[in-house]
């Protein structure tokens, strides 16, 4: 069975990718995950938070009390220089030497600030990709949508004149146009899609009155949206296309497969089962496509997209129309 | 760069071995060998030294006394009672003929009252064991002298003391020349080093030293040295031409300046000789016959060199000395120079002038140039028949209105070239004034091409922490270690402070004044107080303001004004052209902060653009119209010494205080910090009375005692200021009994530990608990009033409220309050519980560190006295010696109860049985019981004084004897009531530097409680480690991370079997806190709690310190435990566990912290194998605990029953 794909122009095994957690960050899993299948890592995000906001908590309590009383100027050693950048560079320098699969490293921010400078030192440190997770909550009301995708095209265009290796853009489903959003990314300089990033929405804890910022795992119905825009997009964007939210079990893999996703990532799977279930994934398709007599994943993939559809309609609104009708009847 | 940096920078080049132990103003050198060897930097030999950290300064000399007769170049840094400390073993490393230099930040010695600042009296009580001494007066001194004492060590085989005036020379940032390594390496010729190694204890070629002598030889080895001795002043010379030669820079052992014919000449050492250089100077430069010998080798004395140096004119002669030897015919140098010249005029050689001695810079005084004028005015002085009538014993810069002996001072006489650019800065700690201004010393030292130096100033408070900054820049070298007196640019960084002290006394007439203010231009001058707009007037200064509080704010910089008012500085003062400076503030801010974040270097960026734009030049008007006078420091309802004494040092003029004023013998009156309004905060909590659950946690935790609850009668209210908060208390069966609990403001330093603390939450407000933090000013006048009518109400009678809960301890009064701690300080809320529940018959020993200084630093003490007059007695001792302290306290009070006992028994027939048997045998446990005690005690009293009274018949000589009795008893009556004696301190010296002492008092049995306020690290000193330490924490003196696991202090009192011990952290369970306080004070023998106490020192915002309390104890890291030995009397295992297993993974307690986490960010593989190895005896520990906490009664010994059994 030829379960090879290529994704962000890298030569992978199979099309399933560990994405960005912190089961990642440890160097054993990684290795599970190597063994159990899984043809890439995504490495957890180096938050622009991280960069900004605790070099600057870092900087403002070493910075506590000194110079006030005689006796005791300062109380840390000579402040270390750092922040959290080199913690990760670090962890994709011992990724990359503790496994032989590509290590994608993902960057997560939301400005196009200093931050991205970290691209390049990413690079250096020897990440295969970069994956850019532009999360970004446009809660000023002033800001326009156009403004908004002028962020997100201007953040990869910087990025892209920084670094050589292939970038990734995860983004979320919240666009006018995911279409024309997604080609813009890519003739900014995105290699691939991640589709789709999930956004931070926060629950409400009834006896606190207090949000409860709780990032919830996601479920099998969470591929549909995903599965959509994939379908709609393969093949039209001169990017690679991955397929993140939603695998709980092959049954995901295959439909991502089915509409045009070069690679297929999780998370919550693992998290729910453990790495080793990476391997399950990975027999579970190899059955699949072995039961359909299919010898590669080439063969299906995007079997099922817009393009290859016989009824190009299907994925747009006619079919709504007629879902609802459906239903109704 | 400043003193200690040039000085280290040397010795460190120069050593194989440092072996150190921090001490103010010492530490700083030690610290950067620490850091330097961490760094792997070599020395000139290419080796790394080995730094090591020791217990104590008497360990460090150990450490360095072998690792010399070991043949390594070995050195030590220290101070004060840290040089005492290394006294005996000087007096053998000099004895064996060592070479080896110690530096000294010479600093007072502890008498009547502990001074980290600078004098003499520490070296010179080194100055008979042996060791060269030589002395620096600045920073490149300093710098070259620590290099000519190696050299001349190794020459000599004389080992060498190097001194330098603390604070005033190790903390002065002045422009140096810094010897490269070349030059470094050519002063210490590898055969004088072989010549050390080769002197070597070997088993290879073995010889023995240290031998004991008898009365036969030990005279003569003692005289076999003097060859040695005498050899040194060449030797000191010689290498001091060898460096002439290499740097250009010449020293002399004996140092004359002034006229060539002066007839009145100072001696002096130290800073205090610069001073004097300068102002000699500028006298003989006006035509005055007067000279200075400056001395730069003390010992061996150069006589031959000083008599040479002073021009036979002379006929007057000061000697001043930075030391004080009380009952001796003179200070140390007078009497050597007196020696000196009596044998010189003995031979012959010239004649006996006129010598005085005189005193004068103690403790960092500040010795000016006018002070320099006053002692050669008083060398003019002349008798009727003219000779010299100079007083001899004199002091200068005091007003000793006991003795008489200051000299006047002309407060108008300087010497200060109008080519100098002086300017003052009236900052806060926390707003970065002073890092802004030594970075301003460094711009303007690299890139005007001028002379800068600056000096500052610090408040003894740890929180609000006011900063004065004194920088000079001129064309040629800044010779002046002494305060500015007349700025030309004075800026006021604080706009509250002009309410509070005279900050315009130092500006000089046509300055500039910079002021921080939130009025504007056109509001400022109304809102200035009168003597503030007078002073502007008079001395014509040009007015400039700036809302740099904004600016700061506006670019996301917080408190932190220091790059707005830095601009400001420069645009104003023209020391630099503005675009120049301009880009140099910015190119400083980018290597401060480029490899932190670029958002911090872009938002100092936007500040220093921002800041011109809103700096104000003020039209000053030409009278002052303002109706605020500045409102004295203290009520003048407040007692006289806190009037005449309290209030000026508040006001900043201590220096003003007369001899008289102060106490004699150390003894200070308690309850000062209540007149102490600081106003730290600009945000304090308001109470909701309509949310509040009345539990007391808040009261609990408040680190500042600033949360007071009462219950009272709710006719009470008749009288309450209108709005003045209450509630129904909220316990059942007291229907009229009102609950108030009522914030000081004005003392609240905005830590919020209380909000964090409070459990009560709005059911229908979001993020709303039962103290809400807001703005304070709008809340101020409301908050005075019911404050005012809060302490007006009925004190709740301790003997009706439940000590066994948290709830009821909020109704206890603190008797340690309004501290000058850190904000939401970790340590002081269990003083404050220590205080409540047995303030009133405490007596507590304390440890030197950090509960000393906010303890018992003037101006003021936190420690106070209830309504009755009773309150803890408190005194500090040493760092090291505290244990033992407080067990002198408590063998004078056993002694002083058993006496007293027995003269009750005696006098019983007398007193009355009934009474005597009463008081003998009350049971004193709980308050009720000492209430009843104390009454007893005070009729007890009253009948004893009427035994003393009575006129005894002639032959009664019963009457007699019983009246000799009374008045013994009434001496010691006190003690019959329970004393509770308390020995606290930090860790530093629990499990360091006075462990040896604390071991032995807990092994004595004897009813003492130790309380560890353990921060883990020696906080008052700036974070040094501490071996209680966690495993790898970064700190001062282990800053690649503490390698090994902090000492289980608690197991080994544990091992003794009848040590009371416990494990607390209030932040974790303060109900367990609450329980452990009350058992250990209970327990009838020797008694340890070691406290969790969060601190700045970690790395946390200290408004989390509960939260890490919890975290702690939670991870297992700190686990909650008591053993009490009383337990087993009861057949149950003495060994309790009080925290549950652990719930959390230690990294998430600990990387919450810089101290752990600033080495993950460093040193990332590094910190994770550290991070497993400290999971791993966190985990160790806890299985550890949790076996011992698993038996049963029955396993234990049973040897502390007699113990238990036979204590009353």
């Amino acid at each position: 069975m030829d379960l090879t794909t290529r994704y962000l122009g890298l030569a992978l095994a199979n099309p399933l990718v560990a994405s960005a957690s912190p089961l990642n960050a440890d160097l054993g899993n990684l290795r599970r995950l190597e063994d159990a299948g899984a043809a890439a890592v995504v490495l957890p995000s180096l938050f622009e938070e991280d960069v900004e906001a605790e070099s600057a908590r870092h900087d403002r309590l070493t910075r506590a009390g000194a110079e006030s009383v005689a006796e005791a100027l300062s109380f840390f050693p000579e402040p270390p220089p750092g922040d959290a950048g080199p913690r990760y560079l670090d962890l994709v320098r011992r990724a990359r030497a503790a496994i032989d699969i590509p290590v994608i490293a993902s960057l997560n921010g939301a400005t196009d600030a200093g931050w991205i400078s970290y691209a390049r030192a990413i690079e250096e440190a020897g990440a295969s990709a970069l994956e850019l997770n532009v999360h970004f909550v446009p809660a000023d009301l002033d800001l326009t949508g156009a403004a908004v995708e002028q962020r997100y095209v201007d953040i990869v265009r910087h990025v892209r004149a920084m670094v050589s290796i292939p970038i990734a853009v995860k983004l979320g489903p919240y666009f006018s146009a995911v279409g024309h959003m997604a080609r813009s990314l890519a003739e900014a300089g995105a290699d691939g899609l991640v589709l789709f990033n999930r956004f931070y929405q926060p629950d409400i804890d009834l006896a606190r009155l207090a949000l409860a910022p709780d990032l919830g795992l996601s479920a099998p119905h969470d591929v549909r949206l995903p599965l959509l825009w994939l379908a709609l997009l393969s093949g039209r964007v001169p990017a690679s296309l991955a397929a993140s939210s939603g695998v709980a079990t092959a049954d995901e893999v295959v439909k991502y497969l089915l509409v045009g996703a070069d690679v297929v990532m999780t998370t919550s799977a693992l998290l729910r089962h453990g790495v080793g279930y990476m391997g399950e994934l990975r027999a579970g398709l190899e059955a699949w496509l072995a039961a359909r007599r299919f010898g590669s994943v080439a063969q299906v993939r995007g079997l099922m997209s817009q393009r290859n559809l016989h009824d190009a309609s299907a994925f747009e609104r006619a079919n709504y129309v007629a879902t609802v009708h459906g239903r109704r009847g | 760069m400043d003193g200690n940096t040039a000085v280290a920078h040397v010795a460190y080049r120069v050593n194989e071995v440092c072996a150190i132990y921090p001490i103010t103003p010492s530490s700083t050198m030690a610290e950067l060998a620490d850091r330097w060897a961490a760094d792997g930097i070599p020395n000139v030999f290419g080796s790394v030294p080995v730094v090591q950290q020791m217990q104590s300064e008497a360990g460090a000399a150990g450490a360095v006394h072998g690792a010399l007769q070991s043949g390594a170049l070995t050195t030590t840094f220290t101070a004060s009672q840290g040089l005492l400390l290394m006294l005996p073993n000087m007096w053998k490393i000099a004895g064996e003929l060592t070479p080896t230099v110690f530096h000294v930040a010479a600093r007072a010695v502890a008498t009547s009252a502990l001074s980290i600042f600078g004098d003499h009296s520490d070296v010179m009580a080194a100055r008979a064991t042996g060791f060269a001494l030589i002395a620096s007066a600045n920073v490149q001194e300093a710098h070259d002298t620590a290099l000519l004492a190696q050299a001349a060590t190794l020459a000599s085989r004389v080992p060498f003391l190097h001194f330098f005036d603390g604070f005033r020379t190790s903390h002065e940032l002045n422009t140096l020349t810094l010897l490269t390594d070349e030059q470094i390496a050519a002063m210490v010729p590898p055969a004088l080093v072989r010549a050390h190694r080769a002197r070597a204890l070997t088993p290879e070629r073995p010889v023995i030293r240290g031998t004991a002598h008898n009365p036969d030889t030990y005279f003569q080895t003692r005289e076999a040295v003097s060859p040695y001795y005498a050899a040194v002043p060449a030797t000191v010379a010689e290498a001091m031409d060898r460096f002439a030669a290499l740097t250009g820079r010449r020293y002399e052992l004996v140092e004359y300046e002034g006229a060539p014919d002066a007839e009145r000449v100072v001696v002096v050492m130290g800073s205090g000789a610069e001073t004097a250089r300068e102002t000699v100077k500028a006298l003989a430069a006006a035509g005055e016959k007067v000279g200075v010998v400056q001395m730069r080798l003390y010992r061996p004395f150069p006589a031959a060199a000083l008599v040479a140096a002073l021009p036979t004119s002379a006929v007057a002669i000061a000697v001043l000395d930075r030391t004080k030897e009380p009952g001796a015919a003179g200070e140390p140098l007078y009497v050597d120079v007196v020696a000196a010249l009596a044998d010189a005029a003995g031979r012959g050689e010239r004649t006996m002038p006129r010598v005085v001695g005189g005193r004068y810079g103690l403790g960092s005084k500040d010795f000016t140039p006018a002070m320099v004028q006053a002692v050669f005015r008083e060398l003019a002085r002349r008798d009727d028949a003219g000779r010299c009538a100079a007083r001899n014993g004199f002091t200068v810069g005091i007003h000793d209105d006991v003795s008489g002996t200051s000299l006047p001072v002309d407060p108008e006489f300087g010497i200060e070239s109008p080519a100098v650019t002086r300017a003052v800065f009236y900052g806060l700690g926390a707003d970065g004034t002073v890092g802004a201004n030594k970075n301003t010393v460094e711009i303007i030292a690299e890139h005007a091409d001028l002379y800068a130096q600056g000096y500052f100033v610090y408040d003894s408070h740890k929180s609000g922490a006011q900063t004065v900054s004194h920088l000079r820049f001129g064309p040629a070298p800044i010779k002046a270690p002494y305060l500015i007196a007349n700025a030309s640019f004075v800026a006021c960084h604080q706009f509250g402070f002009l309410a509070r002290q005279d900050v315009l006394g130092v500006a000089a007439p046509g300055g500039v004044f910079l002021l921080n203010s939130p009025h504007g231009p056109d509001r400022v001058w109304h809102e200035l107080p009168r003597p503030v707009q007078q002073a502007i007037i008079a001395k014509r200064l040009r007015l400039f303001v700036i809302d740099a509080t904004r600016v700061a704010a506006d670019v996301g910089l917080g408190t932190r004004t220091n790059t707005v008012l830095q601009t400001c500085f420069f645009a104003i003062s023209g020391v630099l052209p503005r675009d120049a400076a301009i880009d140099r503030i910015k190119a400083a801010i980018r290597a401060t902060y480029a490899h932190k974040s670029d958002a911090v270097v872009q938002k100092n960026f936007a500040a220093v653009d921002g800041t011109l734009a809103h700096l104000f030049e003020v039209d000053v008007p030409a009278v002052a119209t303002s109706p605020h006078e500045r409102p004295p420091a203290v009520p003048p309802t407040a007692p006289d010494f806190v009037r005449r004494v309290t209030g000026p040092l508040l006001e900043g003029r201590g220096d003003e205080l007369a001899v008289g004023l102060l106490p004699a013998d150390g003894t200070f009156p308690l309850g000062t910090a209540a007149y102490e309004k600081r106003n730290v905060s600009d945000e304090v909590p308001l109470w909701r009375e309509d949310l509040c659950i009345q539990c007391g946690q808040c009261a609990f935790v408040c680190p500042h005692s600033v949360i007071r609850a009462r219950y009272y009668h709710e006719d009470a209210l008749a009288a309450a200021p209108p709005g003045f908060p209450s509630a129904p208390v909220n316990a059942r069966g007291y229907p009229e009994v009102r609950y108030t609990l009522q914030l000081a403001v004005e003392d609240c330093t905005g830590c919020n530990l209380c909000v964090e603390a409070c459990p009560a939450t709005s059911p229908r407000e979001p993020g709303v608990k039962a103290l809400v933090p807001g703005p304070k000013a709008p809340r101020l006048a409301r908050e005075r009033a019911n404050l005012a009518f809060f302490a007006g109400l009925p004190v709740n009678d301790r003997a009706r409220v439940d000590f066994a809960n948290v709830r009821g301890v909020q109704f206890l009064q603190p008797l340690f309050e309004f501290s000058g701690a850190c904000a939401g300080c970790g340590e002081t809320p269990y003083l404050k519980l220590l205080s409540q529940l047995f303030g009133d018959r405490a007596q507590i020993a304390n440890a030197t560190g950090c509960s000393s200084i906010y303890g018992g630093n003037l101006p003021v003490t936190p420690w106070t006295t209830d309504a009755e007059g009773r309150g803890p007695a408190w005194s500090n001792s040493l760092f090291e010696d505290n244990a033992e302290f407080g067990l002198g306290f408590r063998l004078a009070a056993d002694l002083h109860l058993d006496r007293a006992r027995t003269l009750v028994r005696t006098l019983a027939p007398r007193l009355g049985s009934e009474l005597a048997d009463a008081i003998l045998g009350a049971r004193q446990a709980q308050e009720s019981d000492i209430r009843a005690q104390r009454e007893r005690v005070a009729e007890l009293t009253t009948r004893l004084a009427r035994f003393v009274d009575e006129p005894a018949g002639r032959g009664d000589e019963r009457a007699r004897r019983d009246a000799e009795h009374a008045r013994e008893l009434l001496s010691i009556v006190d003690h019959l009531v329970r004393r509770s004696i308390w020995i606290v301190g930090g860790d530093g010296w629990a499990y360091d530097i006075g462990y040896g002492g604390l071991d032995h008092v807990l092994a004595t049995g004897r009813d003492v409680n130790v309380l560890v306020l353990d921060t883990e690290v020696y906080s008052n000193t700036g974070g040094q480690a501490s071996k209680a330490t966690p495993l790898g924490a970064v700190a001062k003196f282990a800053s690649a991370g503490k390698r090994v696991a902090r000492k289980d202090l608690a197991l080994q009192a544990i091992a003794y079997g009848d040590v009371y011990v416990a494990q607390v952290a209030m932040g974790a369970n303060p109900q367990q806190t609450l329980d452990a306080f009350r058992e250990a004070e209970a327990y009838p023998g020797p008694a340890l709690i070691l406290a969790y106490s969060h601190c700045i020192a970690h790395g946390i915002d200290m408004r989390e310190g509960l939260a890490q309390q919890d975290l702690a104890v939670a991870s297992g890291y700190w686990p909650l435990l008591r053993f009490n030995p009383a337990m087993r009397t009861i057949g149950e295992n003495p060994f309790r566990l009080d925290s549950p297993r652990p719930s959390v993974p230690f990294k998430d307690y600990a990387y919450n912290e810089i101290r752990y986490s600033a080495l993950a960010r460093t040193r990332p593989e590094e910190a994770a194998r550290l991070l497993a190895s400290a999971q791993a005896a966190v985990t160790a520990k806890y299985r550890q605990y949790e076996t011992l906490a698993a038996l049963d009664g029955s396993q234990f010994a049973a040897g502390v029953q007699r113990l238990v059994a036979t204590t009353p």
